[in-house]
Order: structure tokens, then C-alpha cells, then sequence
């Protein structure tokens, strides 16, 4: 006999949903149709609650909840689209299309990318904020891969599927704040690191940041869906 | 009813949205219906009228006379339209900010240059310090992103705009469509 299920009920979005103890309501929600933008998270990978894009209301405080990283609990009551939260959001989406060099038309990712469908998705049509314009770098010192920091938008997606899923952990975070960039071991040249070439890091990038060297001009989808497959043949083994 | 006045207009841009706009192909016949182009780069008037109703701009701007031109053309028009993603973003044009104005003329007309190296300064305009959308000069009424937005993106837009309809712009079209 399994053991009791610990089961909590709350309201999403006036729906009266129910869920495991311990979910998260980004899961919860998910598994109700009640859609929620992500742009950090990846089913597959552990969360982190970067990019905020999740966002919820949680009724009895005045404070905004990632969705992606905070447990349901018995009786509560949360909002995902209020106009607070997609004023918020849309602010978000602005400050990460100014914070680098995001030049859509001339990236290969256009047309496959979930920051720019996150933008069309939440209704932006411009930027209200300055650009901010830094000089950052291009590393095309790997074989088979490249790595631009004008378009990377911090979501760590790469460092955590190299250490969760590949083991390698070659990617990581340097530097602090706005100054942050991903790097490749102690920051040598991605091609001189100990990368085990598995392109994994390449597939959850949402953005035109990690790309394949074998891709021109905007054709380069990007297939993260193996992930969730990969982490459960992994637990029935 | 009299015909709204139209104009567009180029700035740093690279007239693809004009292309574009011509692409509507025969739905400009039935757009000449109910506006006058008034001014634009395939028109022959060189002076900005007084006022026109619509004002479709391409390009951002990039240098003195664009930043004139923007000025001018806000103070001009009725409804503002920043058409395509170097009027609405910088796009292209402005790849050149975190470089700065001064390397990028330097490497092109000094470090490249093997007969009299000189750095234009007479009849072409003052280059700024940085490319930047037109809403960060003047006000804008509407913004169409792409590059270039569809055909069929100017023709709902236009067609909203001229019959004072109803218009979705990102379920029409997005940054780099």
C-alpha cells in the first residue's frame, strides 16, 4: 500500500484546483491549463526563479511570488494575470531586451526564441527604458559551438543542465549584478575548456546565445524536450 | 469625405519597410482611395507639408539631420507611426553603440582607406553618439515592429488607422518578423 498523499486544495485564478504537498504552484497551474510565462524554468532542470516572469499574487500579501519556486499550501489563493503582474511582466521583458544587444532580425534564433515570443505572447511593442548598449564579447573558440553575450539573458539555463544533467558542470555565473556573464570553467575560452562537446547547454538556451556553428541565418530551433525523458529513464533505472 | 494625408519617411534604415510597403501590391490602389501620399521618398515634394494625418517613419536616428527630421516631422503630423524595428528599437543601425560613432568612421574611412584618408565632414550630416529609436525624441503613436513588418501587416495597420478600427499590433506582427 502506498503511503497517504498529502493533499492540499487552493484557487488559482478563482479555479478551485488541488495538489500534492511540496508542488509548486508554476506545476500546479500547469496541470490545471492555467498558463503562467516562464522563461528561466525548464521542465527537466531545477529551478532557480532568475527571470521573475512567473510572478503571482498570493492573497494576504503585498509581495510577488515566482510561481516556478514557491510550494501551494492549504487555502491559497492566487492570481496569475492581473493587470499589476502584466504590467510587471512587461516591464521585465523591457529591462532584458535593454540590459544587452538583442537585435532580433539579424540573430539566428529569430523566430525561435522565447524571449522574443515572450514579448509578442505579453503584448510588447517597444521598449520604454533606454538601451543600454555594453560591449560584450563573441566566443567562437569551440569546434562545433559559439557562445554571444549580447543576446544571453542570465536565465542559467546552460549552468544547470551542464551540472544536473550532463555532470560536467563546465558552465557557470562570473561577476555580480548587471556585470554577470556565463562563463566556461574559470572562464577560458569555451573551445580550451573541459566541455564534453554534448550540446546540451546549446538546446535549453531560450535565446540566439548558444548556438551551433552548422546553423545560418534564422534556422536554428531548439529541441529542450528530451530533458523530462532523459530524467525518467534515468529514474527507472 | 476628403482623403487623409499620408507621408512616410526615411531615416537610418535600409528601405526595406518601403519595400514592404510597396509589396501590398495592388491593396495600394485601393489605399490611393482614401489617402493622398503627400511626401515620402518615391514622391517628388521635397518640402514636409504643414500637417499630414498619418506619418509613417522607418529608420532610427542616427545622426543630426534625423534627429531634425523626427522633430520636425513630429511637429508636422497627426498620428506617429514608428514603422519597422530600427524605428522602434535601433535594430541594424544601432550595432554600431557599443563600438561608438568615432571607431567605426575611423576603421572605415582611415584604417581602410589606402587613398587620402579622411573622415567625411562636409554635406553628409553629423553622425550622434549613439543610434536610437524615434520615441526616445519624440512622442509615437504607434509602433509596428518587424523587419520589415508584411505586407499584410501595413495593409491591417493602414486599414485601422484610416477607418479609425480596431488594431492588435503583436498578433500582426513582432521584433525581427
Amino acid at each position: 500500500m502506498s503511503p497517504a498523499v498529502d493533499v492540499k486544495t487552493l484557487v488559482i485564478d478563482g479555479k478551485n484546483v488541488s495538489a500534492r504537498a511540496g508542488q509548486t504552484i508554476l506545476e500546479v497551474a500547469r496541470e490545471n491549463g492555467i498558463e503562467i510565462p516562464t522563461l528561466c524554468h525548464l521542465d527537466g532542470l531545477g529551478d532557480v526563479g532568475a527571470c521573475r516572469l512567473c510572478v503571482v499574487e498570493v492573497k494576504g500579501s503585498p509581495k510577488l511570488f515566482p510561481a516556478c519556486v514557491t510550494s501551494v499550501f492549504e487555502g491559497m489563493e492566487v492570481s496569475t494575470h492581473s493587470e499589476r503582474l502584466q504590467k510587471h511582466r512587461r516591464t521585465i521583458l523591457e529591462l532584458l531586451f535593454t540590459e544587452r544587444n538583442h537585435i532580433c532580425s539579424v540573430c539566428v534564433s529569430n523566430g525561435h526564441c522565447e524571449l522574443q515570443t515572450l514579448a509578442q505572447q505579453q503584448g510588447m511593442t517597444h521598449v520604454r527604458l533606454p538601451y543600454r548598449n555594453p560591449e560584450l564579447t563573441v566566443d567562437g573558440s569551440h569546434e562545433r559551438f559559439t557562445v554571444d553575450h549580447n543576446r544571453c539573458v542570465l536565465c542559467t539555463r546552460c549552468v544547470r543542465v551542464c551540472a544536473e544533467i550532463e555532470g560536467a558542470h563546465v558552465w557557470d555565473v562570473m561577476g555580480r549584478g548587471i556585470d554577470s556573464m556565463v562563463i566556461t570553467d574559470l572562464h577560458q575560452p569555451w573551445g580550451e575548456s573541459s566541455c564534453t562537446r554534448c550540446g546540451k547547454c546549446v538546446q535549453v538556451c531560450p535565446t540566439g546565445a548558444l548556438f551551433d556553428k552548422s546553423k545560418i541565418g534564422s534556422d536554428h530551433p531548439k529541441y529542450p524536450d528530451f530533458l523530462p525523458y532523459l530524467n525518467m529513464m534515468r529514474e527507472a533505472q | 469625405m476628403s482623403k487623409l494625408k499620408l507621408a512616410t519617411v526615411w531615416l537610418d534604415g535600409c528601405s526595406g519597410c518601403h519595400m514592404s510597403f510597396l509589396d501590398m501590391d495592388e491593396r495600394l490602389i485601393d489605399l490611393a482611395e482614401l489617402v493622398d501620399v503627400v511626401f515620402s521618398p518615391i514622391v517628388d515634394a521635397k518640402v514636409f507639408p504643414e500637417m499630414v494625418d498619418i506619418a509613417l517613419v522607418e529608420g532610427a536616428v542616427a545622426s543630426v539631420d534625423d534627429e531634425m527630421k523626427i522633430r520636425k516631422v513630429r511637429a508636422h503630423c497627426k498620428t506617429l507611426v514608428a514603422m519597422g524595428d530600427c524605428a522602434v528599437a535601433g535594430n541594424v543601425p544601432s550595432m554600431r553603440n557599443p563600438i561608438g560613432a568615432e571607431a567605426i568612421l575611423n576603421r572605415a574611412y582611415i584604417e581602410n582607406a589606402t587613398a587620402q584618408p579622411q573622415i567625411p565632414c562636409v554635406v553628409v550630416p553629423k553622425l550622434l553618439k549613439t543610434v536610437r529609436p524615434i520615441h526616445e525624441f519624440v512622442d509615437v503613436d504607434v509602433f509596428l515592429p518587424g523587419c520589415p513588418p508584411s505586407a499584410d501587416t501595413f495593409h491591417a495597420a493602414l486599414t485601422a488607422l484610416v477607418t479609425g478600427g480596431p488594431l492588435d499590433i503583436p498578433a500582426l506582427t513582432r521584433f525581427g518578423a
